[in-house]
């Protein structure tokens, strides 16, 4: 029943509106749009060095010859595998480790609460920087996206916790206690689920915080290594000579704020639609 | 609240040194500051690396533990060691951390004062055109990410610069070393240009957004009213109460950023080439410059909770709320 009525509010909320179709024609743009084009993102056109846009390659090509489009609508698909990974493992981290805190109370919260407050405090930049680029091999950026989503979870997961702590206390939890069903069950059949409008807007938001910080570290040569590219990469090779050859630059940077934008625009019609009473 | 104060600096204190250590053992376990002097033409013999390397406290051949004992003793009598290639970690930091004030300083209270005034505004004029037009920029900017805006403006400028024929606007590096006296400090001014409106467009977006919607949940409410009520100009009402009150997130926020201002801003003195501290955690990293890694990590942990504490006695003193408890 309250689906529904949160449905109706989302697909009434122009805002959101907007954001879903974004999204969809950009995932749609960064996952059939390769089939479109006449290169594939590897290939490399050794008669074309940093040429302008033109018919044969649409978005110009790179200082080695790779077509921009492809090579673009490539990094896209990586930056939004990266950003949904990310936003998943990152809120459901948060969800459990809170919902255990909050739920058991004493050692365990004590425990779980000093682990969140150091990894606050550790310099995630620096160890993402010093590590990510030393794993070369085949699916590197896998563990880059386990680095992103350990150093991104602390925050929600304090949120999760103090909300658990109100949550059971109330009759349907106390009822299951007195079913006999066993805390662990209880946490993921009773607790979880009332949390859920926090942890979708969390995990939205997430997914945009993700795509902007793996862009930013790889602008620093931190983040995906080649010679696999995502946006972030080739902002940072194409804002070098930006100047000059405009192109290498406003299409991963255009379609980057763009990808963010929606997924924001989203993130905020959820918010009105699942909790309106909030205003932030 | 001295006991709690006291309590609260001792866990402070605590997690800096954590930090700091975990970022030296990290920094020290995997880079390698030998290979700079390796790879040199004419070569350089082992015997000599290794002495420079000893009395640089960096020597990989040494156990990372005694290398630690060595830093830690150093770092509790005020000293941060040497860069890879022997400046004294002090001097250096000392001068960066001014260029990072030079550079932030304008911007991060520009940012806010803006940000702040345009929230209120907005919220005076809610659903109004230009309710509209702020709440939809901000958004649009803060989906920008700061290394793109960044760029953007640097070209901007480019074009600015060669459709005139001379240099209006400089984008690159803190001032010409070539003038003196007034020409100088004005050299400077426009060399702040870029860089303070990079930083601050974001921040503006931030602040006004928390700004109006707090002004908004203060607006409807009876003091404002009253004070309406009693007389007031509807101006004067609404600086002197809503906006007062509605100041207190912002204000907080505002005290957090100042504290974290010096090494949040990387992309900024990167691009601009400013050498700053946060462009020093980015070139000692690629530098494999173990000691300043841990320095600035030191530094960076040191005003995060500065900057923390800062926050919290901010709303203290605001809230009237909060200080009954």
């Amino acid at each position: 029943m309250r689906s529904k009525v949160v449905l109706r509010r989302l697909v009434r909320n122009k805002q959101a509106r907007f954001g879903f179709i974004a999204l969809i024609l950009l995932v749609v743009l960064a996952y059939v749009g390769p089939f479109c084009g006449a290169y594939d993102w590897t290939d490399k056109d050794f008669m074309a060095f940093m040429s302008a846009p033109d018919a044969d390659h649409w978005w110009g090509t790179t200082a080695i010859g790779q077509d921009m489009y492809a090579v673009t609508l490539r990094g896209m698909q990586k930056s939004i595998v990266i950003g949904l990974l990310v936003a998943l493992i990152s809120t459901g981290l948060a969800a459990i480790v809170g919902a255990f805190a909050g739920y058991f109370g004493g050692w365990v919260d004590r425990v779980l609460m000093w682990g969140v407050d150091l990894l606050l405090v550790l310099p995630s930049f620096l160890i993402i920087a010093i590590v990510s680029p030393r794993l070369r091999e085949g699916a590197s950026w896998l563990w880059f996206v386990v680095l992103l989503a350990a150093f991104s979870w602390m925050v929600t997961s304090r949120v999760v916790r103090s909300m658990t702590l109100s949550l059971r206390e109330r009759e349907y939890v106390l009822a299951a206690v007195y079913m006999g069903i066993p805390r662990w069950k209880i946490i993921f059949r009773h607790i979880v689920p009332n949390l859920s409008s926090l942890l979708i807007i969390d995990a939205t938001l997430n997914v945009s915080g993700a795509i902007i910080g793996e862009a930013a570290l790889s602008f620093f040569g931190f983040g995906i290594q080649p010679p696999d590219v995502s946006l972030g990469t080739l902002i940072a090779e194409g804002s070098r000579n930006a100047t000059g050859y405009p192109w290498l630059f406003a299409f991963p940077a255009g379609l980057l704020v763009a990808l963010v934008l929606s997924v924001n625009l989203i993130g905020d019609g959820l918010r009105d639609a699942l909790d309106p009473g909030s205003n932030s | 609240m001295g006991k709690y104060l006291l309590r609260r600096l001792a866990i402070n204190v605590i997690l800096v040194a954590i930090a700091a250590s975990l970022a030296y053992m990290l920094a020290a376990t995997t880079m390698n500051p030998r290979a700079a002097y390796e790879g040199r033409q004419p070569p350089v013999p082992e015997a000599v690396i290794d002495a420079t390397l000893d009395a640089y406290n960096l020597n990989d051949k040494t156990p990372v533990l005694e290398r630690y004992a060595t830093w830690a003793k150093g770092v509790v009598t005020g000293d941060f060691g040497k860069t890879w290639n022997g400046g004294s970690v002090n001097s250096e930091m000392g001068r960066r951390i001014m260029v990072s004030l030079r550079l932030l300083l304008i911007g991060t209270i520009l940012g806010f004062a803006l940000g702040v005034a345009l929230g209120a505004f907005s919220a005076v004029k809610q659903y109004k055109l230009s309710d509209r037009l702020i709440g939809v920029s901000s958004f649009v900017i803060m989906a920008i990410p700061v290394f793109v805006l960044a760029t953007l403006l640097a070209i901007g400028t480019y074009n600015v610069n060669r459709g005139l024929g001379f240099t209006l606007i400089e984008y690159t590096g803190e001032y010409n070393p070539r003038l003196t006296g007034w020409d100088q400090f004005l050299n400077r001014l426009n060399h702040l240009i870029l860089p303070t409106i990079s930083l601050s467009l974001g921040s503006i977006a931030f602040y006004s957004r928390i700004q109006r919607n707090m002004m908004l949940d203060v607006l409807n409410q009876d003091f404002v009213r009253t004070a309406m009520a009693k007389g007031l100009r509807r101006r004067t009402a609404l600086v002197k109460h809503a906006l007062r009150t509605a100041l207190i997130p912002s204000a907080t926020y505002f005290a957090f950023a100042f504290g974290t201002m010096f090494t949040g801003a990387t992309f900024t003195e990167k691009i601009f080439s400013w050498h700053g501290m946060g462009a020093w955690l980015v070139d000692s990293i690629n530098q494999n410059d173990v000691n300043s890694v841990a320095a600035v990590t030191f530094f960076a942990a040191v005003c995060i909770l500065v900057a923390s504490f800062l926050s919290d006695v901010l709303v203290a003193a605001l809230d009237p709320r909060v200080r009954v408890n």
